[in-house]
């Protein structure tokens, strides 16, 4: 893999907020999830995770939210200040690839969980949970319940809930991936608009080339078997990006590339991503 | 789901059974009359209902000691059950220390334990032999299903409580005990039907005790040959083991009615 810097960054002066470095995973079955892993996240870019199903990128994103320990390497958090138990104040919001979402509780209960778990009193947030709720355009939804709703607003109820503590980082796995396509673009902006000038990170997992040169600043190939990093590829076209993006040569070149990449990743199997 | 999705509405609901029953009985009453079947063999439903007015002073006495037996275990059950379910998700070591003695006791017939608890209770305390044996066949299923449900908590909403830092007890209060609330539900309506049974079983093998209940009645009629009366008590039984279950099946309703599948009636 030469040419692959795992510092390199999008943006030289954006102070690095998570860095990992030569970590490894191996579950107790005896699968070898990931290995020699080193990646910089920068304070403030959208990078995504990209990479054939079963090469680690969820056991990753696990790792990096603190759900499970890394068998080997580390996963530091330059800016964070440590917990007397020696744990980082992370600050993560994460979504899963299903909403995950209570579905006994009202949108509103769901919303309101991560700020109830840290003891606040539904009065004193109530305005902020239901910021939160307007902000990914479900206003007026706060008392139904999830199976009242589509599979796409059942999706912003659980961005909602990740973003309503305001964390620095966002960590998304396949967010989107059991949408429609439609649905799927529509996400896709308003994932941008939300992102657009917050100063929070997003770390995003996705096994669709096209949805993460549109969206991300940045792109990690990884490969399988273990999981590995293959590439970084820096998606060097500004915010913000709509239609007119996805229609430019610059996006069409983009694809091209990572396409290549990933199938270099999936050992030059002639693949369609 | 009901893989038969022809809607019914409530008011059908009441009236097909409703016919079948009046169906049924004027064909019972129409066969003893026709056959001349003696009373103390099978009695006409005429016969029941006037046993049943007659009785029914002494028959209410005996259905308050039946069902307050009923809705003691019930309730002795149902606490004690969800206590061990929840002490059983907290540890391992709980968990596989009560279980073993939980299947025993409920693959033990009640019938068949009822001596040893009389003997230990004493004969002077009849009506807590009663209420032990009732509540050890209404136990189980409270126990399992409680259990059942709060380990199907979905994986990743028990990631996100971790990842939150949530606690124990925040997670057994908001998680694990919502999410087993559809299985408790079922094993209520099961537990509230053995605990009639239980209080039944156990009268016919103890004996009553200070009163007698709907068992005891049973067993009195049936000596004495007076089975109209015999068919008025097993009626009330029956009644009452309805009413309990339309109570919890109503509890059901309104506790999931919101949220479960098996609840929700769907629009097409
Ligand atoms: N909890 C686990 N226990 C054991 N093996 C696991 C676990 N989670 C994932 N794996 C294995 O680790 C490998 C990577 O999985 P995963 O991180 O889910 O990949 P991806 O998200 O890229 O599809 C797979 O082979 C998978 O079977
Ligand atoms: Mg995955």
């Amino acid at each position: 893999m030469d040419g692959v810097d795992p510092n390199q960054v999008v943006n030289a002066d954006a102070p690095a907020l998570i860095r990992i470095s030569g970590v490894g995973k191996r579950y107790s079955g005896g699968t070898h999830a990931l290995q020699g892993i080193d990646l910089t996240v920068a304070q403030g870019e959208f990078l995504s995770l990209l990479g054939p199903s079963g090469c680690g990128k969820s056991t990753l994103l696990r790792l990096i939210a603190g759900l499970g320990e890394p068998s080997e390497g580390t996963i530091d958090w330059p800016r964070a200040s440590y917990d007397a138990g020696g744990k980082p104040e992370r600050s993560i919001g994460f979504v899963f690839q299903e909403p995950t979402l209570m579905p006994w509780a009202t949108v509103f209960e769901n919303v309101y969980l991560p700020l109830r778990l840290d003891g606040a009193r539904r009065q004193t947030v109530a305005a902020q949970v239901e910021d939160a709720i307007e902000g990914v355009g479900l206003a007026g939804f706060a008392k139904a319940y999830p199976r009242q709703l589509s599979g796409g607003m059942r999706m912003r109820v659980s961005i909602a809930r990740a973003l309503v503590k305001r964390p620095k980082v966002l960590l998304m796995d396949e967010p989107f991936a059991a949408l429609d396509e439609i649905t799927r673009m529509r996400l896709n902006d308003d994932l941008l608009r939300l992102w657009a000038g917050r100063g929070w990170t997003v770390l995003f997992v996705t096994h669709s080339v096209y949805e993460s040169v549109y969206l991300s600043s940045r792109i990690a190939v990884m490969g399988a078997r273990p999981g590995h990093m293959r590439e970084l590829i820096t998606v060097d076209a500004p915010y913000p990006r709509d239609e007119p993006f996805r229609l430019s040569a610059s996006y069409n070149e983009y694809c091209r590339i990572t396409s290549a990449s990933l199938r270099g990743a999936m050992g030059g199997v002639g693949h369609q991503p | 789901m009901n893989e038969d999705s022809r809607p019914v509405s409530p008011a059908m609901r009441v009236a097909v059974p409703l016919v079948l029953g009046i169906v049924v009985l004027g064909v019972w009453e129409f066969l003893v009359w026709w056959l001349e079947v003696p009373k103390f063999v099978l009695p006409p439903p005429s016969a029941i209902v006037k046993s049943l007015a007659n009785d029914y002073p002494s028959l209410l006495v005996s259905l308050w000691i039946t069902l307050r037996i009923t809705l003691m275990a019930f309730f002795i059950a149902l606490a004690t059950g969800v206590l061990l379910a929840v002490l059983s998700v907290q540890s391992r070591l709980v968990e596989i220390s009560i279980f073993p003695y939980a299947v025993m006791l409920q693959v033990t017939p009640v019938v068949a334990i009822a001596p040893l608890i009389l003997i230990w209770v004493g004969v002077e305390h009849i009506d807590r032999a009663l209420l032990i044996l009732a509540t050890i066949v209404a136990f189980f299923p409270i126990l399992s299903n409680t259990t059942l449900g709060m380990k199907s908590v979905d994986h990743n909403l028990r990631d996100l409580f971790q990842l939150y830092g949530a606690s124990r007890w925040q997670r057994l209060r908001m998680l694990q005990l919502p999410a087993a609330q559809p299985y408790l539900l079922g094993g209520m309506k099961i537990s509230g039907g053995l605990a009639l049974i239980g209080a039944v079983v156990a009268e016919f093998v103890a004996g009553s005790g200070t009163g007698s209940g709907l068992a005891w009645r049973i067993v009195e009629s049936a000596n004495r040959l007076n089975i109209p009366r015999m068919f008025a008590a097993l009626l009330m039984l029956s009644v009452l083991g309805i009413v309990i279950f339309l109570l919890l099946a109503g509890l059901e309703t309104l506790l999931l009615g919101r949220w479960h599948e098996s609840a929700v009636r769907r629009e097409r």
